[in-house]
């Protein structure tokens, strides 16, 4: 049945995104607390993780971008993301932030660009990763199926 | 816990400036049978409490007229809590004004003073942490937040529900006293198993905190005995 090879495949897809670790623990927190009274509350947290993302980096680009780089604003603006991605186990963008930081400390311009590339990177993967997921989710529960989440 | 205390549907106020973790701690708040109400930061938590400037113990500039006025602004009449909070869990880092901030207001506070508060941080900062637990704070909790972090709160609720109720309530007849005594009993009965199963709730802390090379205690609220002790 359709059904059964959609689950299977989201299945083995979910499992990839924790072994290359895109994803930690925290991700199952957030599909633990979705259920028949909130079926939508991975989309909703997901969907607001991507318009956060994308606001601060382009926030920091811009920051990074200035005649006298304030380093203090641009830790704050990596200490959310850090923040926000944690909050929904996107480990992977967690990590290139917390290096981000230690050269935002070192006030290291040309390491924080670099840093910001990488983040940006991670952040651009794990959302192409996301995105998936959360379409093979649909698509299970167009075809009838229960939501594997 | 088998009372009726534990059927009574607790209200807890999240406070965090992140959009996000706001939607997280409501989602777990929720699911854990509390009812929420979130804020997006520590000035309007205190607004939410119907604090007034003239509840702290230090000298404010608002006179009395002032007060009067700005009283038509906040939801509660002044120096009384027309929603009850059973709860205060919030972010450490906000702008504007720090979840200690807001810890060390309502410690200040005559009547915000009692609610018990919670405080969450992303970062594991040893003196931070004590800090807020100084402070008075009952609990600091590791972000990401957790089902079973969320799962430690009630205790502190009813702690601190038994203690006002000896401060604030004098026992009008026998039946009231004999109430507020079996609650006590009961809570202190508790307090043996609860502190075990606090430091057993720690681990997962601990967890994090091992790696830091931190005392596992440091979760544990230094001043939870004071607390327990309601004579």
């Amino acid at each position: 049945m359709e059904v059964d090879q959609l689950q299977r495949t989201f299945h083995d897809y979910h499992a990839s995104l924790f072994n290359e670790g895109f994803l930690d623990e925290q991700f199952v927190q957030l599909q633990q607390l979705q259920d028949e009274s909130n079926p939508g509350f991975v989309v909703e947290v997901v969907s607001l993780f991507f318009e956060d993302s994308e606001r601060l980096l382009n926030d920091l680009s811009k920051a990074l971008d200035q005649e006298n780089v304030d380093f203090r604003k641009i830790d704050a603006h990596v200490h959310q993301l850090k923040g926000s991605s944690s909050s929904i186990g996107a480990q992977r963008v967690r990590n290139a932030c917390i290096a981000f930081r230690n050269f935002c400390d070192e006030r290291n311009i040309e390491a924080c660009l670099k840093c910001l590339q990488q983040v940006r990177q991670e952040y651009l993967l794990v959302k192409t990763k996301l995105e998936t997921l959360l379409r093979l989710e649909q698509q299970i529960v167009a075809a009838g199926g229960a939501s594997p989440m | 816990m088998g009372m009726a205390a534990a059927d009574a549907q607790f209200h807890v106020l999240a406070v965090d400036d992140s959009l996000i973790d706001r939607k997280l701690i409501e989602r777990l708040l929720k699911t854990s049978s509390f009812q929420v109400t979130t804020v997006d930061s520590g000035s309007k938590a205190l607004e939410f409490l119907g604090w007034h400037d003239d509840d702290d113990d230090v000298d404010v500039d608002v006179d009395d007229d002032e007060r009067n006025n700005s009283n038509e602004a906040f939801v509660s009449p002044k120096n009384h809590q027309e929603v009850e909070v059973n709860l205060v869990i919030t972010d450490y880092c906000m702008p504007g004004m720090t979840g200690y901030d807001l810890l060390k207001k309502m410690k200040e506070s005559a009547f915000l003073r009692n609610i018990p508060v919670v405080i969450m941080s992303s970062e594991n900062v040893p003196s931070r942490i004590n800090r807020c637990l100084e402070e008075g704070a009952e609990e600091f909790i590791l972000k990401p937040v957790r089902l079973s972090d969320v799962n430690k709160l009630r205790p502190h609720i009813m702690k601190s529900k038994s203690i006002c109720k000896d401060i604030i309530q004098k026992p009008e007849n026998q039946e009231k006293q004999d109430n507020n005594e079996s609650t006590e009993t009961q809570l202190q009965s508790q307090s043996q198993p609860q502190q075990t199963s606090q430091s057993n709730n720690n681990s997962s802390n601990k967890r994090k905190s091992m790696d830091e090379g931190l005392s596992p205690d440091r979760t544990r609220p230094r001043y939870n005995d004071m607390t327990v002790m309601s004579n």
